[in-house]
């Protein structure tokens, strides 16, 4: 990369000695809250939080285009589709095992991405959101086209099985399945925060900060762009792989725009610009609609819309906003 | 004594008890049922792009509490249980799975549309749970072998197309057929009947074309029908394309002895008038529910005693929307199926009682259509009625013809 000959070598070394006592006791402390539904929770509760996990990796993949690069976008339903169908054929079409998609899923989305991505390059701002917008709506009715429904089954989709557990492990497929998608989320959210908090990370940040100084000071700002969205296509294409398997069936009317809008909710819930805001994300956009229907059958959409107010009106910062200010005071 | 042994042995029986696979149900599943009520659940698109169809889960909604409040069903009360999936089938897999595994109702009933019922049938079927009426047109619910928890109601696309192909056969043996179909699931079921009704015949007298729904326009597979001699059509496309295709066979000059309609394209507003109401005299389509704004039903009983019950719980509701029609008689059928139980309320009784219907007669439905259903048979409604566009309405005419399935 090129910006790693540039970026100032002063920031990493100021930064003061970890509490290491500190950090391993919440690292339990999330890791015994990760496990416990799966010995507590229902399969259905289990299921859901399967899907809250899934769509917290999609998030946290839109997070890292939009919230760290400055690049909108409003289309990563799209990828998120990709990434279930290219799932969804390597099982059904191929007998392919359901773990070699999940590479194989990010693989494609990244490359569509770094497709998107170049000419991403010449829209700023709107005019991008809208163009990947564009995206979102054009995805469901190319699923259906006939050239390519013999791989995708036109309107009607396709239907995958869900892994039972390897290793003869007593666990339900449910468990499994939860277990499989907390590791994978655990593990992509590390490799982000790491990516993040490297020099890339810091380019990738500036450029979204002020596009011509970080040139001015050498930054390749094409390329970060069109990797930051590789990289973040692939994260949600990998995302869109396991709610294939989770949900074990993918159609175009799985994949409407509505879900596009549905990611860009939970990053903005959880906190733009965050690592950890899209886990609360994931949890919000599955648990609040249903939240909101049980207080009103008639308007659910209008309490969804007051709860979502509500939040943006209290946590203006997202989850993530709140929880950097709690800790900020507790430092103090 | 206390020993680690024991210990580990207790620790690992805790464990493992809630591990274990789901205790398969005995003899008689009861889930969902108490002695005062039955838990029935219903999943509706009541957001989303056919939030239209909202209307039937809101009608049931009102009907199983006037039952209710009228002091229930054989002294239990009906628990209406109903969610939204916003015609997403990965939410649909989600509120089935809420009723089923959370709610724990007895069955699922009417839940609406291909994707989203396509979703959730094998899970149904997995776990045994009756997947009863089901609110869509496609063939594929009738599979007893592969599926035999979950059962259909309307008749199907290509229960449509066996009843247009016998009407075809009586009024010419000799008759040479277009198709016009949607090249997907809903278009090729109008193939399939076609061909379940002229067997050997179909390669010989039928000519099929299909389009996308891609596609701008209609309008050179019109004229290719034409021109291979065709002189009767059928035409298995969404209103948009059919009137397209009404207009162009018009336009051409062409005047197909007989012209068949889905009765998905009927719609006066959608179809026949931007298609020209004068363009389409003589369309045939079929139908199995009484149209409420059908001057012929003005004083129909069957359409009386639904004018009744809207009156009384829904008075704000629009009563020309055929939807509330569909869903009064299907929510009627269902409580045959719970008095034909005769109180015992199995799941696997209330699969045997759905599947065992006999010559029962709906409000709703053409007066001398009937549902019949039974172990083999998962196509409760076979019979429908031609009716002919006059110009202004669409004409009844004939009597019932009963498909093939």
């Amino acid at each position: 990369m090129a910006s790693e000959t540039t970026t100032p070598t002063v920031l990493a070394s100021a930064r003061p000695a970890r509490p290491a006592l500190r950090y391993a006791g919440l690292l339990w402390a999330i890791g015994i809250a990760l496990l416990l539904p799966l010995f507590t929770a229902e399969s259905y509760r289990l299921f859901q939080l399967t899907l809250a996990a899934i769509y917290a990796i999609a998030i946290l993949g839109l997070n890292l285009v939009t919230g760290y690069n400055g690049q909108i976008s409003l289309g990563h339903g799209a990828f998120y589709a990709v990434g279930a169908y290219v799932a969804a054929i390597m099982m059904d079409k191929f007998g392919l095992p359901y773990w070699s998609t999940l590479p194989s899923a990010a693989v494609v989305c990244g490359l569509v991405g770094y497709g998107i991505g170049f000419p991403a390059l010449r829209l700023g701002g709107l005019y991008l959101a809208l163009t990947t917008f564009s995206l979102a709506v054009a995805v469901p009715q190319i699923l259906k086209y006939k050239g390519i429904e013999e791989w995708t089954g036109g309107v009607q989709g396709v239907l995958v099985f869900k892994p039972d557990a390897p290793f003869g492990l007593p666990l339900s497929n449910d468990q499994y399945l939860y277990l499989l998608t907390v590791a994978i989320a655990l593990g992509v959210f590390l490799l982000a925060r790491n990516l993040m908090a490297s020099r890339i990370g810091r380019a990738i940040m500036a450029i979204r900060d002020h596009g011509l100084a970080a040139e001015a000071m050498g930054m390749d700002a094409a390329r970060l762009k069109t990797s930051t969205f590789a990289v973040s296509a692939g994260i949600t294409g990998l995302a869109g792989a396991l709610s294939a398997i989770a949900v074990e069936f993918v159609s175009p009317d799985s994949f409407q725009v509505a879900l596009s809008i549905t990611l860009f909710v939970g990053m903005v819930v959880g906190g733009v610009a965050s690592i950890i805001g899209p886990a609360f994300g994931g949890l919000f956009v599955v648990f609040v609609p249903n939240l909101a229907e049980e207080v009103s059958k008639a308007a659910p959409g209008v309490i969804y819309g007051i709860i979502l107010i509500a939040f943006l009106f209290v946590l203006p910062g997202g989850v993530a906003g709140l929880l950097r200010r709690l800790a900020a005071r507790l430092h103090r | 004594m206390l020993n680690r042994r024991t210990l580990l042995a207790a620790g690992a029986a805790a464990i493992a008890g809630p591990l274990a696979a789901p205790r398969i149900g005995h003899a008689a599943d009861l889930t969902g049922v108490t002695a005062d009520e039955i838990k029935i659940g219903s999943i509706f698109p009541y957001s989303g792009p056919a939030s239209a169809y909202g209307v039937i889960g809101r009608l049931q909604q009102a009907f199983f509490k006037g039952i209710n409040d009228a002091g229930g069903f054989q002294g239990r009360k009906l628990n209406f249980l109903t969610y939204d999936d916003g015609y997403s089938p990965p939410k649909a897999v989600e509120q089935a799975r809420r009723l089923v595994e959370q709610d724990k109702v007895s069955f699922l009933f009417n839940t609406l549309g291909t994707p989203s019922n396509t979703a959730i049938q094998r899970y149904m079927n997995q776990r045994k749970v009756p997947h009863l009426f089901l609110a869509t047109g496609a063939d594929k619910w009738a599979d007893p072998e592969h599926f035999p928890w979950t059962i259909g109601y309307q008749p199907s696309y290509r229960t449509e197309a066996q009843i247009f192909a016998k009407f075809m056969l009586e009024a010419d043996r000799n008759a040479k057929l277009g198709i016009l179909y949607q090249n997907d699931d809903f278009g090729k079921d109008y193939v399939n009947g076609v061909k379940d009704i002229l067997g050997p015949r179909f390669d010989a007298m039928v000519k099929p074309v299909s389009y996308e729904v891609t596609d701008a326009t209609i309008d050179s597979q019109v004229v290719q029908l034409q021109s291979l001699g065709c002189d009767a059509m059928l035409t298995a496309a969404t209103p948009k394309f059919a009137a397209q295709t009404i207009r162009k066979v018009f336009d051409i000059g062409w005047r197909p002895k007989l012209h068949f309609i889905t009765d998905v394209s009927i719609s006066v507003g959608a179809v026949m008038n931007p298609a020209g109401p004068e363009k389409g005299v003589g369309v045939i389509t079929a139908a199995y529910l009484k149209e409420p704004t059908d001057p012929a039903w003005a004083n129909d009983p069957g359409l009386n005693e639904w004018r009744g019950w809207m009156r009384q719980h829904m008075p704000d509701a629009d009563q020309t929307d055929g939807n509330y029609v569909y869903s009064y008689g299907v929510a009627k059928c269902m409580m045959q199926v719970l008095t034909q139980c005769n109180g015992d309320f199995s799941r696997e009784n209330i699969m045997k009682q759905a599947t065992s219907l006999s010559g029962v007669a709906i409000p709703s439905l053409i007066n001398g259509i009937t549902v019949s259903t039974s172990a083999s048979n998962y196509h409760p409604i076979r019979q429908m009625q031609l009716a002919k566009w006059d110009g202004h309405t669409w004409e009844r005419f004939g009597g019932l013809i009963e498909g093939a399935g």
